[in-house]
């Protein structure tokens, strides 16, 4: 799905737990997630400690958005 | 004949340990044949026994592959088999790259593994080089045809015996190259293959040109506080009572569900229809799948321009590639209509 969004020159990154997939799939911007149930998420933290690791997961992703790369690449934090 | 030794790698539900609440269950082992390993022994040649079983849950596997793949390399090294066989995964992503993993692993002591995988399993593409798997359908549907097959080719590998091309073993193709002689030289098959082709009869390439389904990277987004930033999820976030019905495997379909005034995603007003996963945490907080309530902050302090009113959702649990591609290529076209220029993907 990743492939299919930036064919139409839309700047994507995939946030996913499993980023062995999504590099052989072939997603450029990746970025690791928390687990595979809770990508973005911890449930073992208070909501306000998870909602931070939320947040930063989200601003890296964002960094990689605004991050020019030619090759596939890890985000990892 | 000498006895030889098989061990079977198995995930948490074929390991009759649980189902997807049991998934984060660490590697473990047990010195007999375990579930599908059963119908396996009976598929391998009468010097083949089965002398171990290891378990791992498919969670913990792929979340932590360092820790399993050190604990399996270890089990394997007591067992000292004489081939493994992995799965069959069939269609399932994280038990495909469990295996595949297990299947590199034993490669790498020096023992040949089997496993049975659908084309499309993403544990065929990564680790096909490193083991042999059986081609099978989609889902454990196909168990009785897999262990057949599966037990032949791993009872070969542990005689030692000599293992044809695909067409004739029944595995994927591994992408190696194997010198034979053949009767014609090249330039005689190759006008041959010429003739047949131009006369519309059939031939069979002697190597399909591989296909590198790679996209270029798109632009950086120089300033996103000028950029509207859309969610799209294979992680089947949907509005509670999943209105579209999106399947919980399979997908035949993707809804577009509105945002538009909400600060979060709330228990209440969500949930996941993704049948690939433990379901608890989503349904908890699906801001864990759909992170509105970060974006949304995020647009309140002007990181971002907007956060687009819509997300976009299906599931991706054995969700074929094409539709998957169809899918995403409508919602590319609909993203590029609303001026959207980046999106934040997210999966389970």
């Amino acid at each position: 799905m990743v492939k299919e969004i930036e064919r139409k020159g839309i700047a994507v990154v995939h946030v996913c737990t499993v980023t062995p997939i999504s590099l052989t799939v072939g997603a450029n911007r990746i970025v690791p997630a928390v687990a595979i149930p809770h990508p973005l998420g911890n449930p073992k933290l208070k909501a306000q400690e998870e909602f931070s690791l939320r947040k930063k997961l989200v601003e890296k992703a964002l960094q990689a958005l605004g991050t020019p790369v030619s090759e596939q690449h890890v985000f990892e934090s | 004949m000498e006895t030889k030794r098989v061990v079977v790698y198995l995930n948490q539900f074929f390991g009759q340990i649980g189902g997807e609440d049991k998934a984060d269950t660490p590697p473990q082992s047990v010195a007999k044949a375990v579930g599908p390993g059963v119908g396996l022994q009976t598929n391998l040649p009468e010097n083949c026994s089965i002398v171990g079983t290891i378990i791992c849950g498919d969670g913990y596997f792929n979340e932590n592959l360092e820790a399993a793949s050190t604990a399996v390399r270890q089990m394997l090294q007591e067992f000292a088999p004489h081939v493994v066989v992995a799965g069959p995964a069939f269609n399932a992503g994280r038990y495909g790259m469990a295996c595949g993993m297990v299947g590199k692993i034993a490669h790498e002591l020096g023992i040949p593994a089997v496993s049975g995988m659908y084309p499309e399993n993403p544990g065929v593409e990564t680790y096909r080089q490193y083991l042999y798997i059986i081609e099978t359908g989609n889902s454990a549907a196909s168990m009785r045809t897999a262990l057949p097959a599966m037990g032949r080719l791993a009872g070969k590998l542990a005689n030692g015996e000599p293992i044809g091309p695909p067409s004739e073993e029944g595995y994927l193709s591994r992408g190696i190259r194997k010198n034979v002689f053949a009767e014609k030289r090249g330039s005689e098959r190759a006008i041959d293959m010429l003739l047949s082709k131009l006369k519309a009869e059939p031939f069979t390439t002697e190597y399909p040109i591989p296909h590198f389904d790679r996209v270029e990277p798109a632009a950086a987004i120089a300033d996103l506080s000028q950029v509207t930033v859309a969610v799209v999820t294979s992680g089947g976030i949907v509005p509670k009572g999943n209105p579209d019905r999106i399947e919980a495997s399979s997908a035949s379909r993707y809804g577009k569900y509105s945002i538009e005034g909400l600060d979060t995603l709330t228990a209440e007003g969500f949930e996941t229809a993704h049948g690939g996963y433990d379901p608890v945490y989503a349904n908890e907080n699906p801001n864990r799948v759909v992170p509105v309530d970060a974006l949304r902050e995020l647009e309140k302090e002007g990181r971002i321009g907007k956060l687009f009113p819509y997300f976009y959702s299906t599931v991706g649990n054995g969700t074929s590639v094409a539709n998957a591609r169809k899918y995403a290529a409508e919602i590319a076209a609909e993203l590029v209509n609303e001026g959207v220029q980046a999106v934040i993907l997210t999966s389970t």
